[in-house]
């Protein structure tokens, strides 16, 4: 259990300590860097807890997808933060009460289970044993069962959210030429090209 | 304290062992691979390509490593220093730690991790921050421009190489890299009678994806013809204008590590891995590391191929490729894959 321990202490440490970084670096592009050593050093911690499948997914969705998506936009925004962060102080009290409350929940959730370990025995989907099951099938299983319709409204909110995207976004501005995939390629030499034959001295 | 060195040394040392094995062994590959790109390029141009270093030019590689490693790294004055020389490092880190969990043979892997193929994914999902990251500290127009469309480009068929996986994972049930190479021992050819052969492997039932996954792995990996990146037509290097000497060497080497993961994972998904391609007994005595590097190379001469024939994409061609073709396709395919092992009964 020493090893074991000591990556929890290193990850979590790491963690934390990035996760400081993030709000106290002045370089918008650093904070959004540390960001992504913080979602690092999560996934490592999930590795730890045995949860291989929600640790690699974290890496693929967070720091793969959401994350590039930030350092992308942070990159070619061109703001003067100082000015930014001048009245970054009055925001304080409305930070610390957000943060007083999570504080107060971690503390009912963990002291909770804490004191009386059999409201886990509670829970109506018990988790396998690793050995027996992978956590991915488990995942699944609870998943496509059980949660199946509440899945799939999820599902179809992500893609009402794309698609309002899409509309917000997508402008056909008339005077553009575009090109155009098929067309292009169903053109053949007759419609295409006009044999002419032309007389010298009189054009066409 | 004996029980400490049982748990932990020994098996730590071994570990290590194997990692120093597996990477000076890919290390050496990639020098012969980036040998053969050069020279299979030059062959379809009628050149010669490199031809002086040693015989027929086989320590090219190994000269240009000196001369990378003994040239002056210059930073330019405006540059953040920090990210410009974090950004090669990175790169290259990710692209040889994705090779951890590649099994080379039946058990050869230094970590056989359920999740193998996940790990695959987030791990080279992640290249692109060298690339970002030494796009903007170079803190300059072109490397900055290139930066832009390599996170664009990579994470557009990053999408399709996940359906890819997952169309596969489907046949499979496993995400283990071992058990993948497994189910391809029986297939197609095994169900209408044929002993086990190359026929069973997922390339042949799979045909769609193993196209969409070999163009969108030239793509993940900015390969020409989707090398814009580092158009030198449009933007003199993209992100690596301002880079020479080790770090650009680095970039280079992540790049082909890069390259040689993706070979490996065509054959691992597509090829059946470490299998021979008949099963019989003379083949079967072949060691499997043998048809694996076999295989792969031949997916890394088909990359080389490519590379000479086919001019680069424009950018708006490449997103329309990645979006409006790949992705419909490999979608549509994972919900037909899906129906049809249903409806046959033929998921494990």
């Amino acid at each position: 259990m020493g090893l074991q321990a000591l990556f929890f202490y290193l990850f979590a440490f790491v963690a934390v300590a990035s996760a400081f970084m993030v709000i106290a670096s002045r370089n918008p592009v650093y904070s959004v860097l540390f960001l992504i050593l913080t979602f690092f050093n999560s996934a490592g911690l999930f590795l730890l807890t045995g949860a291989e499948f929600l640790a690699m997914i974290l890496l693929v969705v967070y720091v793969g997808a959401v994350a590039v998506l930030f350092l992308f936009v942070v990159m070619m925004l061109d703001i003067d933060f100082a000015e930014l962060r001048a009245g970054a102080l009055e925001y304080a009290p409305v930070g610390a009460l957000i943060g007083l409350i999570l504080a107060i929940e971690l503390v009912v959730v963990v002291g909770g289970s804490t004191l009386s370990p059999e409201i886990a025995a509670n829970a109506s989907m018990p988790i396998p044993p690793v050995a027996e099951r992978t956590n991915t099938a488990a995942l699944g299983d609870v998943l496509y069962t059980h949660y199946v319709y509440f899945f799939q409204i999820a599902g179809l909110v992500l893609l009402v959210a794309m698609i309002g995207a899409i509309v917000l976004t997508l402008r056909h501005k008339p005077h553009i030429k575009r090109q155009d995939i098929p067309t292009q390629v169903a053109r053949t030499p007759e419609t295409a090209v006009e044999v002419v034959k032309v007389k010298p001295g009189q054009g066409i | 304290m004996d029980a400490f060195v049982s748990t932990y040394v020994w098996p730590g040392l071994i570990m290590v062992a194997q990692s120093l094995l597996l990477l000076v062994a890919l290390l050496v590959f990639i020098a012969y691979v980036l040998l053969a790109d050069r020279k299979i390029w030059a062959a379809v141009q009628l050149r010669r390509g490199p031809n002086v270093v040693g015989p027929f030019g086989l320590f090219q590689s190994f000269a240009d490593l000196l001369k990378f490693v003994f040239k002056e790294p210059v930073i330019p004055a405006t540059a953040n220093k920090a990210i410009f020389l974090l950004a090669p490092l990175v790169s290259v880190t990710l692209a040889l730690a994705t090779w951890a969990v590649v099994p080379l043979n039946d058990g050869w892997v230094i970590a056989n991790i359920n999740v193998g193929i996940l790990y695959i994914f987030a791990i080279s999902s992640l290249e692109v921050y060298g690339i970002i990251m030494g796009g903007w500290a170079s803190n300059s127009k072109y490397p900055f421009l290139g930066a832009l469309r390599s996170a664009a480009q990579m994470v557009s068929y990053e999408v399709s190489i996940g359906f890819v996986i997952v169309t596969v994972l489907l046949c499979v049930g496993s995400l283990n890299l071992t058990d993948i190479v497994n189910s391809q021992r029986d297939g197609l050819g095994t169900m209408i009678g044929l002993p086990g052969s190359f026929l069973d492997w997922h390339w042949l039932a799979l045909f769609p994806m193993f196209v969409v996954f070999f163009i969108s792995a030239l793509a993940e990996t900015n390969r020409p013809p989707f090398d814009l990146p580092e158009a030198e037509s449009e933007l003199v290097a993209g992100f690596m204008v301002e880079y020479g000497s080790t770090p650009y060497m680095m970039f280079m080497l992540g790049e082909y590590a890069a390259i040689c993961l993706m070979c490996a994972l065509t054959t691992i998904l597509f090829l059946g891995g470490w299998l021979p391609p008949v099963d019989v007994w003379f083949l079967n005595w072949v060691p499997g590391i043998i048809w694996f590097v076999l295989k792969a190379s031949f997916v890394f001469f088909m990359f080389a191929m490519v590379k000479a024939f086919v001019p680069r994409y424009r950018y708006d061609q490449l997103m329309r490729l990645g979006w409006k073709v790949f992705l419909p396709i490999s979608l549509a395919m994972v919900v037909i894959v899906a129906f049809v092992l249903k409806l046959t009964g033929w998921s494990a």
